[in-house]
């Protein structure tokens, strides 16, 4: 199964194991892995799972929806190149290994 | 460990609420007393994305065992909640047994209205507010050739844009003038009613249903005040819910339509609370007590609790905010926009975007849009900072609401 690292703004490290498909945000969220809200749960609603994927990764990642690009400019946490909803990228094996830094608050 | 928060509902309230301590820090036991089986899970793609076979009974799970082992919070689930005897600070359960508190919180939902008319116990009519629920919706769905859906809310539009999707005729037969009445504004209630045609959704309005038709105990169709019968071999029923306030009441705490509670969210008895669905609660975005069902409102009253458990009590004022997803159409709605009089409808004639903005006594009260997201946000923003907005303003062509935000920027 494929794994993401969700990296903490104090650099604890958390790897959790998906099943394919999953989404980064609901990865995260069903295994406890604090700093992502998803208040919505997914539904690109409420910029609440908001991460920075990691530079290494960046161009790996599926390009950033319409909705999504919208969204992002309402995170509560400031908004850079790598910025990203975790709702909108789903874990495949070509994303095994996937690195995401969490932002400092999402409320 | 010193303390025992037992919380009855094991939906998204109830369970944040559980989080939610924990993450305050809070060492006494907590306890999740839950009705349906299985690990809690979110309601909303129920009728979305689950019907659609996008995502299955592992993505709608909330958290994991293993998060609820190590953060040492107790599901007792299928589990009922028979009494609260309030004198002894225990609730008794249905298997038998008790479970001390020294706070109790009420997470306990609202159950489905059933139409009361002839014919309603065919086979084939179904409504849908639990996994189970949909597990069986569909099931029938992929046998399904016509469908009727009785009341257009959300739920009932949402699963008639699905059932359309997959081909299937679907005839949604709404009693009231307008579809999402007592959801949305007039304006957008026109609008939907648009699109959901433009894709081939038959809609009729004023269509109090009646009777239930049936064969050898199958629904084949449904009979209203003033039209001929429609076919349908499976019938959804949507017709709003009910709040499960009973063992409130029967514990001698005030209901009426839902658990009254304070600002705080305080029933009549302080060591007792009531969130989400069940509760209503005086909401300063609305007037009087307010019921609400939506997840905001479900995880924000959560957290509000929790944080008064442990020590932090502020009055609960999240600005609400809803979605309902259509088909290609995602509604949101931030504040509560029921009983605007003032209502100002802009559409983006290039690309067919739409929202509503909506004045009640003077004051901006709430946006309703359609695929426009940043504006859904931007209004939230607006309105949990208390800004002015005047309908002169948003009537200018040239207005935007992210402008305007950044002009009239809200005080962190």
């Amino acid at each position: 199964m494929p794994n993401v690292t969700y990296i903490a703004v104090d650099g604890s490290r958390r790897v959790v194991e998906t099943e394919d498909g999953t989404s980064v945000m609901h990865a995260a969220v069903s295994n406890g892995v604090a700093g992502i809200a998803a208040d919505c749960g997914g539904a690109a609603s409420c910029a609440t799972c908001h991460v920075y994927v990691d530079e290494a990764w960046l161009d790996r990642v599926p390009p950033v929806g319409d909705d999504e690009n919208d969204m992002l400019n309402c995170t509560a946490s400031e908004r850079r190149p790598n910025s990203r909803l975790s709702c909108q990228i789903n874990v495949s094996p070509d994303l095994d290994g996937l690195v995401v830094h969490l932002p400092e608050t999402q409320l | 460990m010193t303390g025992a928060v037992v919380i009855v509902g094991s939906g998204q309230a109830g369970l944040q609420v559980g989080l939610s301590l924990r993450e305050a820090g809070y060492a006494g036991r907590v306890t999740i007393v839950g009705d349906e089986p299985g690990l809690p899970y979110q309601r909303p793609p129920l009728s979305k994305a689950y019907l659609l076979g996008k995502i299955d009974d592992e993505g709608l799970r909330l958290r994991q065992q293993s998060v609820l082992t190590e953060q040492q919070i107790d599901l007792l689930a299928p589990e009922r909640v028979a009494a609260i005897d309030r004198v002894r600070r225990v609730v008794r359960l249905g298997s038998g047994g008790e479970l001390t508190f020294d706070h109790l919180v009420l997470a306990t939902g609202a159950r489905n209205r059933m139409l009361s008319v002839p014919g309603n116990g065919l086979d084939g009519i179904v409504s849908l507010r639990t996994l189970a629920d949909a597990r069986l919706l569909r099931t029938r769905l992929l046998a399904a050739r016509r469908v009727a859906v009785v009341g257009a809310g959300f739920i009932g539009l949402e699963f008639a844009a699905v059932a359309s999707a997959r081909g299937v005729e679907v005839h949604v037969l709404e009693a009231a003038p307008r579809i999402m009445a007592r959801a949305v504004s007039p304006e957008m209630s026109a609008y939907f009613l648009g699109r959901h045609a433009e894709r081939g959704v038959t809609i009729s309005l004023d269509a109090a249903v009646t009777e239930f038709v049936g064969q050898d105990g199958r629904v084949a169709g449904v009979r209203t005040a003033n039209s001929a019968i429609v076919a349908a071999d499976l019938v959804l029923v949507g017709i709003g819910v009910q709040p499960n306030d009973e063992i409130a009441s029967a514990a001698g705490l005030p209901v009426e339509n839902g658990v009254l509670v304070d600002a705080h969210l305080v029933t009549a008895d302080p060591a007792i609370s009531a969130i989400g669905d069940c509760a209503a609660h005086p909401n300063a975005f609305g007037d009087g007590l307010v019921r609400l069902e939506s997840v905001q409102n479900a995880v924000d009253q959560a957290r509000t609790v929790a944080a008064r458990i442990t020590g932090h009590p502020e009055p609960y004022r999240a600005v609400p905010w809803f979605w309902s997803d259509q088909g290609p159409n995602k509604l949101q709605i931030a504040g509560l926009t029921a009983g605007a009089e003032v209502r100002i409808a802009k559409r983006d004639e290039a690309t067919g975007r739409f929202m509503v903005f909506c004045f009640r006594q003077g004051r901006f009260s709430g946006l309703e849009t359609v695929n426009r997201p940043a504006d859904h946000m931007a209004a939230r923003k607006l309105l949990g900072g208390h800004r002015s907005l005047t309908p002169a303003q948003v009537e200018a062509e040239t207005f935007s609401l992210k402008d305007f935000l950044v002009s009239h920027p809200v005080a962190a």
